[in-house]
């Protein structure tokens, strides 16, 4: 049996999954990146393995994603998370026309073809606002973890309106609504509304077709789901496995290339007799 | 590294150093010029009247090439953050605070010894910013200042009375030559530099004329600026004119054996926006990598687009001068007018993509490109990648996002190739 490996190192977390030749996962790894990337990758890799009962050495090409990716240097190729979230949406959800994908840094808008392939994209500029990092901005303040705003969130019933998505500023945000009395559920339920109503605009620039994949660590907030369902009219498709997407892509990707025989890696491009400016 | 005696030339030829000589020859000019103490000057690039001032042999300096020197050399921050504790603000242009950082730091010009400009030409004022730039140059260095205001291209073609606006404000401009020089203007003198500035606009434009060859001979963006010195800086010269026969000659060879700048040429894009000269080299790898050749760019145009022919006139000097100004100055035109520009390039070149590099610090010039890129993704099917940083500021760019960006682009590019699906 054939097996290809998917390691995405996000800013956040760093996920693998590996894949084999029938296309079924086999194994998933999840650890914080931390700031020694390269050894996150090896040790996701290898969680990933552990999980599938196989030797590292079995699997035949790795795919490195993610922001980290030329850090994965056990791995064989390094392909970007937008191709990788446009191939593992499509792979769970084969009618995906458009992915959102919602990451540590990262906002994107992905327009997905029938194959899974990227027609078109569009993300954030060189800014967090209305990423990952705002949610967690905006939990510090409230004294919250993570994971449990989303449902916080889902039962304010008077959202409040954030002057901003900034997320340097979304501190003083919240700590002024809260300063005039207002309920932390409603706080929270004002910043899904911005973040879903920033995201949604993103989404416009591709184009809103159905059917909608929401992919990445965000995807995992209940409340952010239930703020795109407003926003979008309908409720995008949400995988447990979300979270995984870029892995599950890249993954996808390493057990195509390992049957097609094409694991090496391809040579670098050379400018011939160019020099740098005057 | 010896060359291997089968080794083909390089694709740029003598160009790039020919380029790099014309354009030392031309500091040493300005330098011997305030030596002397010959009147110098300042104007901009897009849609000039430089040729007046070369009338008077006025050695003419550029403070957006000055700026883009210091950001090139990667020297342009500490001037920026000068001119942002002198009070400009952050959103202002990057150009403009580069220069005014290094003149208010009692530097002129781009860090060589340059003379300080004894008159200044603000040749266009749709840009409020450049207006100011101008008028602080001005009251600074001291030296007097022409505003010449160039109506806003509302038609296709300027007007009658467009044209004899601006003739006029030429006639007062040569009223101050001379004064500043004691010489009398002669209309045969600018004849022969209209001249001159036609031969090297027939130049550049057939040398951009050949990038629709397969592969294109240079890259139309990153290499352009071997080219934009000569036609920018010293057109009306016949040094630049002499050059592009020379370039000409050379890329016409590059086509004959089909050379190109990269390997392959596996992409052909068009590129909208100035390029981030801080990050030049690391930028232009991100496009090599992927085998990607820019056969054309709205960049190389800020001087003018003379591929569709425009050109200086010796039998009609000061209007087309005038016209060149009204048609010419790249943010004098309309957006439909650059969109249709962007058309006929990504067509008559075919090109396979367009990439939009958006300046942070230059709404003027980067408003409207979201809409630039949704008209040639929605209604054209063109592939369109938008990245953002910026030509000067160096904060502005981050490698690990832009490379991200163009990764991905060309990875969806390159699987459209592979079904079939890229037009």
């Amino acid at each position: 049996m054939i097996y290809g490996g998917g390691v995405d190192v996000g800013s956040t977390q760093t996920k693998a999954v590996l894949i084999d030749g029938a296309r079924a996962i086999v194994g998933r790894g999840l650890i914080e990146t931390g700031a020694n990337v390269t050894r996150a990758a090896q040790r996701c890799f290898e969680a990933a393995a552990l999980a599938a009962g196989l030797e590292p050495r079995r699997v035949s090409c790795v795919v490195g994603t993610g922001y980290g990716r030329y850090k994965v240097t056990f791995g064989d190729v390094q392909v970007t998370e937008i191709t990788c979230h446009a191939r593992g949406a499509h792979f769970l959800f084969p009618e995906t026309r458009t992915v959102i994908d919602i990451g540590g840094q990262d906002t994107k808008a992905i327009k997905v073809g029938k194959s899974g392939e990227v027609i078109d994209f569009s993300m954030n500029d060189k800014c967090a606002a209305g990423t990952g990092r705002f949610f967690s901005a905006a939990a510090d303040v409230l004294g919250m973890k993570l994971d449990e705003i989303g449902a916080v969130a889902l039962r304010g019933r008077d959202p409040v309106r954030l002057t901003s998505v900034c997320t340097v500023f979304v501190e003083s945000d919240i700590m002024g609504y809260l300063a005039q009395g207002k309920k932390p559920e409603d706080v929270l339920a004002g910043v899904h509304r911005a973040i879903a109503t920033r995201t949604v605009s993103l989404v416009r620039r591709v184009g809103l077709e159905p059917e909608i994949t929401f992919t990445g660590g965000v995807a995992r907030n209940v409340g952010m789901v239930a703020a795109l369902e407003e926003k979008l009219g309908s409720r995008p498709n949400v995988s447990p496995d979300a979270h995984f997407m870029g892995a599950i892509g890249a993954a996808l990707l390493a057990v195509e290339r390992a049957e097609a025989g094409a694991v090496a890696k391809p040579e670098a491009v050379q400018l011939r007799g160019w020099e740098d400016g005057r | 590294m010896a060359e291997t005696p089968s080794a083909a030339p390089s694709y740029q030829g003598t160009i790039h150093e020919r380029s790099r000589r014309l354009m030392s020859a031309w500091y040493d000019s300005l330098v011997r010029a305030g030596e002397r103490n010959e009147p110098t000057a300042y104007t901009m690039i897009s849609g000039n009247c430089v040729e007046i001032l070369r009338s008077f042999d006025i050695a003419t300096a550029f403070p957006e090439v000055n700026a883009l020197q210091l950001a090139i050399r990667k020297q342009s921050l500490p001037f920026i953050l000068k001119s942002e504790e002198m009070g400009y603000s952050s959103d202002n242009c990057a150009y403009v605070k580069a220069d005014a950082g290094f003149t208010f730091s009692g530097g002129v010009g781009n860090g060589a010894p340059m003379p300080a400009p004894r008159l200044i030409v603000c040749n266009f004022v749709g840009c409020n910013v450049y207006i100011k730039w101008f008028e602080h140059s001005a009251k600074y260095l001291g030296a007097p200042l022409v505003m010449i205001d160039v109506p806003f291209l509302r038609e296709r073609e300027p007007s009658a009375d467009d044209i004899r606006y601006v003739v006029a404000q030429l006639k007062d401009l040569i009223g101050v030559c001379e004064s500043i020089t004691g010489r009398k203007f002669d209309i045969d003198r600018l004849r022969e530099i209209c001249a001159n500035s036609a031969r090297a606009e027939a130049g550049w434009a057939r040398s951009k004329e050949l990038c629709k060859a397969r592969p294109a001979p240079f890259d139309a963006y990153f290499d352009s600026i071997n080219m934009m010195g000569p036609i920018n800086v010293l057109r009306g010269s016949p040094e630049a004119a002499d050059f592009f026969d020379l370039a000409v000659a050379e890329l016409e060879a590059c086509v004959a054996r089909r050379q190109g700048p990269l390997p392959q040429e596996k992409f052909r894009i068009v590129v909208e926006g100035p390029p981030p000269y801080p990050a030049y080299r690391q930028f232009r790898d991100l496009f090599a990598a992927w085998g990607a050749v820019a056969v054309q760019s709205t960049y190389s145009t800020v001087g003018g687009i003379w591929e569709w022919g425009f050109r200086h006139d010796p039998r009609r000097p000061l209007e087309s001068i005038a016209e060149h100004m009204l048609l010419h100055n790249l943010c004098n035109r309309s957006l439909l007018d650059r969109f249709a520009q962007i058309r006929r390039y990504l067509e008559e070149w075919q090109a396979d993509a367009l990439v939009i590099h958006s300046v942070k610090s230059c709404r003027l010039f980067s408003a409207g490109q979201g809409d630039m890129r949704a008209h040639f993704v929605g209604e054209r099917g063109v592939p369109t990648l938008l990245i953002e940083s910026d030509l000067e500021d160096p904060r502005y760019y981050a490698q690990a996002q832009m490379k991200n960006r163009i990764d991905a682009f060309f990875e969806s590019l390159e699987h459209q190739k592979l079904t079939g699906s890229l037009r």
